[in-house]
């Protein structure tokens, strides 16, 4: 039986479906069996990120509905030998398409498959993100270091406490510029810790190579020496529970270190 | 054998004290306190009005009974009824009195949209993060950051305080008064142990925790052991 986590943040454009495409590949890496599926039902963008657009043929709705059975609607990722599949999003009709308990009975059903199964909930807390946590057993929240984005996370957490039978919530901080968090001109990876008071499970650099990547349609992830590939590949590793003691901080200053030689280094 | 008298009129230090049975039926206990007040009425007119407080022992009274009560104590001589004193009160009351002397515990984070409220006084062991409100119809104690609104006092009680180990509220109010944080606030400024309460031009003022031992004597629920 499987694990269903929902990725999550309430404010858009914080990287959640990038986080969601590397994370499951990562996964993939450390050879599970993954789904990824796309609840932004209307904009999905998950299969772009991927580079699986071109291979859908059925999708969610589709498989709500019974027009089609899940297997048919999986798309597999041919980069992984039949460890990662994506069930994408439906692009013709909008969120109000699916029922919460459709979601529920779905993820079920996936969860029978798969080992991990990640849920890339769209931003808002609309239908669409009910939809997205009404199968979920986990939630990881990202969130990236603007006082914007800590407020929605803020939010989004409440409502996820306020759900029975859901783990308390991790949190993954994105794009964090080094050098702007150690100006005091970004908030730094305490204050939101200490904000949100939730588990930290990753921080993300931001890096240009996660936006070059995506556009390929290569999930940064697979490549070996991108620090953005090695944060995600770590946080896939603490999603195993696999020997990396989970210290956020220390890695943080690790960060800052590696950051501040390349950064005179460059120079 | 004569029966006992349902009304007696007693005067003490403070005034005319009207004594009504509570065993008697309250038609019957209407009927001789109508009878008692006629009897007793002497022509006495161009007096100051009396003002007369009302023990109705174990009796319960809804409020249109006092309503009656007190007209038809009105309507004889010069009689007002000042104060109506029952010894028993409901259920539902008791439970509300009860709710609002008690401090209610509370131990969580108080995060955006949430609204945390207690009828009474209320302790968070925790914070209020941006975006969250906590309301309650006492006092307010957070053992935490306080980063959201609190309302203290909200049905109108004006010595309700707010205190918080880090101060820095979106907004604070107190029974009607509001006051909102600086538009420029200093990040760095350390809030640390403070109260809020309203002041005699009723503002609401910041201070330092240990001032509301002064300012506020009552919120001492702890008595003797000097």
């Amino acid at each position: 039986m499987g694990e269903a986590i929902v990725i999550t943040s309430g404010k858009g454009g914080v990287g959640k479906t990038t986080t969601s495409a590397n994370i499951g590949t990562a996964l993939a890496l450390q050879g599970k069996k993954v789904c990824l599926v796309d609840t932004d039902i209307g904009l999905r963008n998950l299969d772009v990120v991927m580079g699986l657009e071109n291979r859908i043929i059925y999708d969610l709705v589709d498989v709500v509905e019974k027009r089609c059975k899940i297997h048919q609607a999986l798309v597999k990722d041919k980069r992984f030998d039949g460890l990662l599949y994506l069930l994408p999003a439906a692009q013709t009709v909008d969120k109000s398409a699916v029922k919460p308990e459709q979601m529920k009975e779905l993820i079920g059903e996936l969860k029978q498959d798969y080992d991990y199964i990640l849920i890339d909930c769209p931003a808002g807390i609309e239908q669409g993100f009910q939809n997205a946590l009404a199968g979920a057993d986990k939630a990881i929240i990202v969130t990236t270091p603007e006082v914007s984005a800590v407020r929605d996370a803020d939010r989004i957490i409440g409502l996820i406490e306020k759900q029975r039978n859901m783990e308390a919530p991790k949190l993954v901080v994105n794009r964090i510029r080094n050098h702007m968090m150690k100006s005091g001109d970004m908030l730094d990876i305490d204050e939101i810790t200490q904000h949100l008071s939730i588990e930290l499970i990753g921080i993300v650099a931001d890096d240009e190579e996660v936006i070059k990547a995506s556009n390929h349609g290569e999930p940064i992830a697979l490549n070996p020496n991108s620090r953005a590939s090695i944060a995600y590949r770590n946080i896939a590793r603490r999603i195993l529970g696999e020997s990396i003691p989970l210290q956020p901080l220390e890695e943080a200053n690790q960060g800052v270190f590696t950051k501040i030689k390349k950064f005179f280094g460059v120079r | 054998m004569k029966k006992r008298q349902n009304v007696t009129i007693k005067g003490t230090k403070e005034g005319l004290v009207l004594h009504l049975d509570d065993t008697c039926s309250f038609e019957e206990l209407k009927k001789e306190l109508d009878q008692k007040l006629s009897a007793n009425s002497r022509t006495q007119e161009e007096r100051n009005l009396f003002s007369v407080k009302l023990n109705v022992g174990n009796r319960y009274l809804t409020d249109e009974q006092r309503e009656e009560l007190k007209s038809l104590i009105r309507q004889k001589k010069n009689l007002v009824v000042d104060d109506i004193e029952s010894d028993v009160i409901t259920k539902e009351e008791a439970k509300r009195l009860k709710a609002e002397n008690e401090v209610m515990t509370v131990s969580r984070i108080v995060r955006s949209g949430q609204v945390l409220t207690a009828p009474g006084d209320l302790l968070l062991i925790g914070d209020v993060n941006p975006g969250g409100t906590v309301v309650a119809g006492g006092n307010i104690f957070i053992m935490g950051s306080l980063k959201g609104l609190a309302h203290a006092g909200c049905f109108g009680n004006e010595e309700a305080v707010i205190t918080a180990s880090s101060m820095k509220p979106t907004q604070l109010k107190i029974s009607d008064s509001i006051n909102r944080a600086p538009d420029t606030m200093q990040n760095n400024e350390k809030r640390e142990m403070e109260c809020a309460y309203i002041d005699e031009d009723r503002q609401i003022i910041v201070d330092r925790l240990q001032v509301l031992i002064h300012l506020r004597p009552n919120l001492n629920r702890f008595e003797g052991g000097h």
